[in-house]
């Protein structure tokens, strides 16, 4: 029911682990199916330069997951943000209609560890 | 890659004998049992003969058995049969919270239509309580369904006490034997059954056949309606090859019963053992003692089933979960939850099934598999590692 793209995230998933000391972290939990994701990004001069993931769930929650740490790597943040289930699901080569709240899963762990930098960033730069 | 088939309570590979059967059959045996000419007479004997043989295995009469198009639709007939037979003395059933969606289900439709249901809580073993069934039966109760063995545990239901209670009552009592018929010893009298409902494909037969047994005198309305066949409570032209694979099917069943039921729980406790041996963080879901010989269920804390079914499937090991994302409703197995398992604990189920066909070393195998797949999956997860930190790891 999976396709290879999805199998091979799988099997292999890239940018799996915990991050050392991550400038943002986001994670969230799936109301649906009850897994969860969390992700960890590293940011210089606006751009994702690392980015890691811990997952907890199906087969579809850690090949998304993966996708979107590759598909992040290297972006600046204003492209990131661009990023959503749909563009993750797509460079699966699809997902099962009832997985598609998996891919979900990863957006939100990506906008929420941008959300998480910034409010940081905020927070740092208050006289 | 040879593979590993570890999910009988799902469905079983036909057995070989069986096979033969079906295919001399279609072959063979075209005619209509309904006809009165050789041809005829002859698919009439043959389905005679494999009612016989069904019956003889729970010690029934052959004309309490009626061949269905499986365990659903047994499971169907019979609730609802038992429901409209007996409107005049009341609308209200009993049944349990882990009872196949077959049942469920059935019950929930009658409900809308104005019937009242109980369902019973089971407790940590998925085990009901025989006190709440007595106190649940009530003067307009009309059917108790309760099934024998769970198909996600394997958890065995006292039935024999069950049956008594209802024959006190005066209550007819229903039993899905999907996973039980050829497996445990059943005696309809002595265990006070009137209905119960078996599936050929969970025994080495083919799939899209089973049978109901329906004791003599239990008051039922057809939900059917068509031909006089099967005693008019189940219309339509006879499923020629599927009952004669389901007779050769419970003949193997009850011949081997003993022998086999034996050897699967070897097997079964091997593989226990060897999972407790080498994965910590575990635990059994079932009754450690009343259950199915060839039924185990385990969660692996931290993880999730459908990830871990898919690295066994690389492997070539077939297995299932009750984890809400193998599911299509992306819920929780509702047996493990009415058991009081928390949707974490039932995330990281799996449920191994043995039959027939499996081996020692095949079990040994899985052993060996089984930890680097559990291990993998925890490196992964979010929940193992703050468990490890909180362990000061
Ligand atoms: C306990 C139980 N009842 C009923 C059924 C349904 O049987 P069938 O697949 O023959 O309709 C099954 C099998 O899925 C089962 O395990
Ligand atoms: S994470 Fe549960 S279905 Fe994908």
């Amino acid at each position: 029911m999976y396709s290879e793209k999805v199998m091979d995230h799988f099997r292999n998933p890239r940018n799996m682990g915990e991050m050392e000391n991550p400038d943002g972290v986001g994670k969230v939990g799936n109301p649906v199916c009850g897994d969860m994701m969390e992700l960890y990004i590293k940011v210089e001069n606006d751009i994702i330069t690392d980015v890691k993931f811990m997952t907890f769930g199906c087969g579809a929650a850690i090949a998304t997951s993966s996708m979107v740490t590759e598909l992040v790597k290297g972006k600046t943040l204003d492209e990131a943000l661009k990023i959503s289930n749909a563009t993750v699901a797509e460079a699966l080569d699809g997902l099962p209609p009832v997985k598609m709240h998996c891919s979900v899963l990863a957006e939100d762990a990506l906008k929420a560890a941008m959300e998480d930098y910034r409010s940081k960033k905020a927070q740092a730069f208050k006289p | 890659m040879k593979r590993i088939y570890l999910d009988h309570n799902a469905t079983t590979p036909v057995h070989p004998e069986v096979a033969d059967e079906v295919c001399r059959c279609l072959r063979e045996d075209f005619g209509n049992a309904g006809t009165l000419y050789s041809y005829g007479r002859e698919a009439k004997k043959l389905v005679d003969d494999a009612r016989e043989m069904i019956a003889s295995v729970i010690g029934a009469k052959r004309e309490e058995i009626l061949f269905t198009s499986g365990g659903t639709e047994s499971d169907n007939m019979a609730v609802r049969g038992v429901a409209y037979g007996n409107i005049n003395k009341g609308r209200h059933l009993i049944t349990s919270t882990i009872e196949h969606h077959a049942i469920l289900e059935t019950c929930k439709a009658l409900e809308k239509e104005g019937f009242e249901v109980t369902y019973l809580p089971v407790d940590e073993y998925g085990t009901i309580k025989l006190d709440e069934l007595k106190n649940a039966i009530r003067p307009d109760t009309t059917l108790i369904t309760i099934m024998h063995a769970n198909n996600e545990t394997g958890t065995i239901q006292p039935v024999s006490e069950i049956g008594r209670i209802a024959r006190e009552k005066g209550v007819a009592f229903h039993t899905d034997t999907v996973q039980t018929y050829g497996k445990l010893k059943i005696n309809v009298d002595e265990m006070n059954i009137d209905l119960l409902s078996v599936s050929a494909h969970k025994l080495h037969g083919p799939k899209g056949v089973g049978a109901l047994y329906m004791r003599k005198g239990v008051r039922m309305k057809p939900v059917m309606f068509g031909g006089h066949q099967e005693r008019k409570m189940r219309p339509g032209t006879h499923n020629m090859p599927g009952i004669a694979g389901l007779g050769k099917a419970a003949e193997i069943a009850s011949r081997d019963m003993q022998v086999e039921g034996e050897r699967l729980l070897k097997l079964r406790e091997r593989l226990w053992e060897g999972i407790k041996a080498n994965i910590p963080h575990i635990r059994l879901n079932g009754h450690p003692t009343e259950r199915l010989n060839n039924t185990l269920n385990v969660s692996f804390e931290f993880v999730e089933g459908e990830s871990l079914i898919l690295s066994l499937d690389d492997l070539g090991i077939c297995v299932a979960s009750g984890s809400a994302c193998t599911s299509d409703s992306l819920e929780p197995s509702h047996v493990l939850l009415a058991m009081g398992c928390v949707p974490e604990v039932a995330h990281g189920s799996l449920r191994f099934s043995l039959g027939r066909g499996n081996t020692e070393d095949e079990i040994d195998l899985v052993i060996q598999a089984l930890p680097k797949v559990v291990e993998r999956m925890r490196s992964m997860s979010p929940l193992y590692r703050e468990f490890l930190k909180k362990q000061g790891k």
